[in-house]
């Protein structure tokens, strides 16, 4: 182990469109290159599975080559390697967990292929350090939409709830898209939403009914929402009328913040913890952030949220995960590890 | 000395080891859908056997195909990354390039043949060679009745309905030994086809476009 601060390890990152590389000494930041193939899909309007697998090679070498640099540590140092194992795109995940291997074998060092949500919660260990015995976290971004319970972020992780269909980023990109706006939509519609009357029209609030409640208490649903600004904007525009589209923006940010933020401090008060982490890159939602400030707030509940750098998909969440799983003693992933697409929240550790 | 460790996953995985233009070992795994999980265990084991340290490593030279794009980047990230932390050099080569040279290295090679592999979806990559094992024309990726009429070689000279007379398989244990003889072919894998995907052209009343937009092919 280093001499001081806790386990020295660097994390890869490249389950989606960023080539993330961090170094972690403990809860120390060293460094954090992230290389983002996001302007290529644009054309496409989604990520496109192979244009993010062939920007992730390009993209990893040079990534390793800045961060080792910027962190100015000497390699043979490092108590590990940790790598995103799942979940994600497959050929974007082998990727990186190819490289990770390739790492671990040349200096010879113990491997830690890990789960990429809870890379996303354990992220904020470098901004507000240790997290309380309990703690409830809310992960929104183009790819997730979850409600997880933590009580041991090396190992005992589990879901309360998730999307059954869009995660709240892709909604967003899909409104985007009905409004003229460009991808990724989080950003434009966010923008938009401020000179927008957020009462304007009332969207629904997927899985909010009381019939919902025995089955879906803590999932989401985005893809009603996103069907239903879709007629709206279509009804207006079949009659000529034009679109306000800042209304539409803002009502339909409110309907995701609303019930985003409604369930998870639900979620609080149902596990009986008063900590709320909030990840993922829609955690930079102005509208959601405020929501749930205030929400949290009026409950007592403490929202702890990473700065928005940290937020998106990048490498050190990878690494300081690793360190937390070094810290733990946690044993190592086996060499022959194979990327998860659909990794399960309860796996911390493949 | 020069110590070279040869990595080819164009098909399946397959790592060899040479010393000075020596090979010390040649090995495959027949599995075509697991790269990641079986290359670097299949790297360490290499080395072991041959009691050879990751530090005495002073190259790294690597298939880059064409072959299927996913296990093909496995093969090519590895090699960049042993080759950046262990500060050896790097050099990737067409994949088909080796077989060629193995014909060649047989002694008998005819004057003009061609390297045919798997490209899946009904189609082959190939590229036509001399006596020498050096390449003249491809490697393309087309439906397998237009390989030339020519000798054939290569894991995919059957998908063309003839018989292929040369050597079949990648030797990984030559790609090292040989990696001075075989031509630079850049670090890029040797994609040959565009990724997959529709760009949506206008806007649709109905959003059924996806966020993760079509597969590529893996
Ligand atoms: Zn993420």
């Amino acid at each position: 182990m280093s001499d001081s601060g806790g386990p020295l390890v660097l994390g890869i990152e490249s389950s989606c469109d960023e080539t993330g590389i961090g170094i972690v000494r403990g809860r120390e930041l060293l460094a954090n290159e992230v290389a983002s193939s996001v302007a290529e899909h644009v054309r496409f309007g989604g990520v496109v599975p192979e244009v993010a697998s062939r920007a992730h090679l390009s993209a990893m070498v040079p990534a390793l080559r800045r961060a080792c640099a910027s962190a100015d540590v000497d390699l043979s140092e490092l108590d590990g390697i940790a790598v995103t194992a799942g979940p994600g795109l497959m050929g974007a995940l082998v990727v990186g967990l190819s490289a990770a291997k390739a790492l671990a074998v040349a200096l010879n060092k113990p491997l830690y292929g890990v789960n990429h949500l809870i890379g996303h919660v354990a992220v904020d260990l470098l901004d507000h350090g240790p997290l309380p015995a309990e703690c409830a976290a809310l992960l929104v971004s183009g790819g997730h939409s979850s409600l997880l319970h933590v009580r041991d972020i090396t190992g005992e992780v589990s879901e309360l709830g998730a999307t059954i269909d869009d995660a709240a980023g892709e909604a967003y990109d899909k409104v985007a898209r009905v409004l003229g706006l460009a991808y990724p939509g989080g950003p434009a519609i966010d923008e938009l939403a401020a000179q927008g009357n957020p009462k304007a029209i009332a969207f629904p609030r997927g899985l909010t009914a009381g019939k919902d409640q025995a089955k879906h208490r803590f999932d989401y649903s985005f893809s009603g929402l996103k069907t239903a600004v879709s007629r709206w904007v279509e009804t207006e525009r079949l009659a000529g009328r034009e679109v306000p589209t800042a209304d539409v923006a803002a009502s339909f940010q409110e309907a995701v913040a609303d019930v985003l933020t409604a369930k998870a401090v639900a979620a609080c008060n149902y596990l009986g913890v008063d900590t709320l982490l909030l990840g993922g890159g829609v955690a930079a939602n102005s509208r959601l952030r405020t929501l749930l400030a205030e929400r949290t707030a009026a409950v007592g509940v403490t929202l702890r949220r990473p700065r928005p750098g940290l937020c998106t998909d990048n490498g050190a969440m990878i690494a300081v995960l690793g360190s937390a799983v070094v810290a733990a003693g946690r044993r190592p992933s086996a060499l022959e590890i194979g990327a998860d697409p659909g990794m399960p929240i309860s796996t911390v550790l493949a | 000395m020069n110590l070279t460790l040869g990595i080819d996953t164009s098909t399946d995985v397959r790592v060899g080891l040479a010393k000075d233009g020596q090979i010390l070992a040649s090995r495959a795994v027949h599995d075509r859908r697991a790269h990641a999980e079986l290359l670097l265990p299949l790297v360490s084991e290499v080395m072991d056997q041959a009691g050879a340290q990751f530090a005495e490593l002073t190259a790294v030279v690597v298939g880059v195909g064409p072959g299927p794009f996913t296990g093909l980047r496995v093969g090519v990230v590895a090699a960049l990354t042993l080759a950046e932390v262990l500060d050896a050099e790097v050099k990737g080569v067409c994949s088909l390039d080796v077989i060629a040279l193995d014909w060649a290295e047989r002694g008998d090679a005819p004057a003009d043949f061609v390297v045919v592999a798997d490209a899946r979806r009904k189609e082959v990559y190939w590229a036509r060679y001399d006596a020498a094992g050096a390449r003249l024309d491809g490697p393309f990726v087309t439906k397998p009745d237009q390989v030339p009429e020519l000798p054939l070689a290569g894991p995919g000279a059957a998908l063309t309905g003839r018989v292929g007379v040369g050597p079949e398989e990648f030797n990984a244990g030559l790609l090292a030994a040989g990696a001075d003889r075989l031509t630079a072919a850049g670090l890029e894998p040797l994609y040959l086809r565009r990724p997959d995907a529709e760009v949506p052209t206008k806007r649709k009343s109905t959003l059924v476009m996806p966020r993760i937009a079509m597969m590529g092919p893996r």
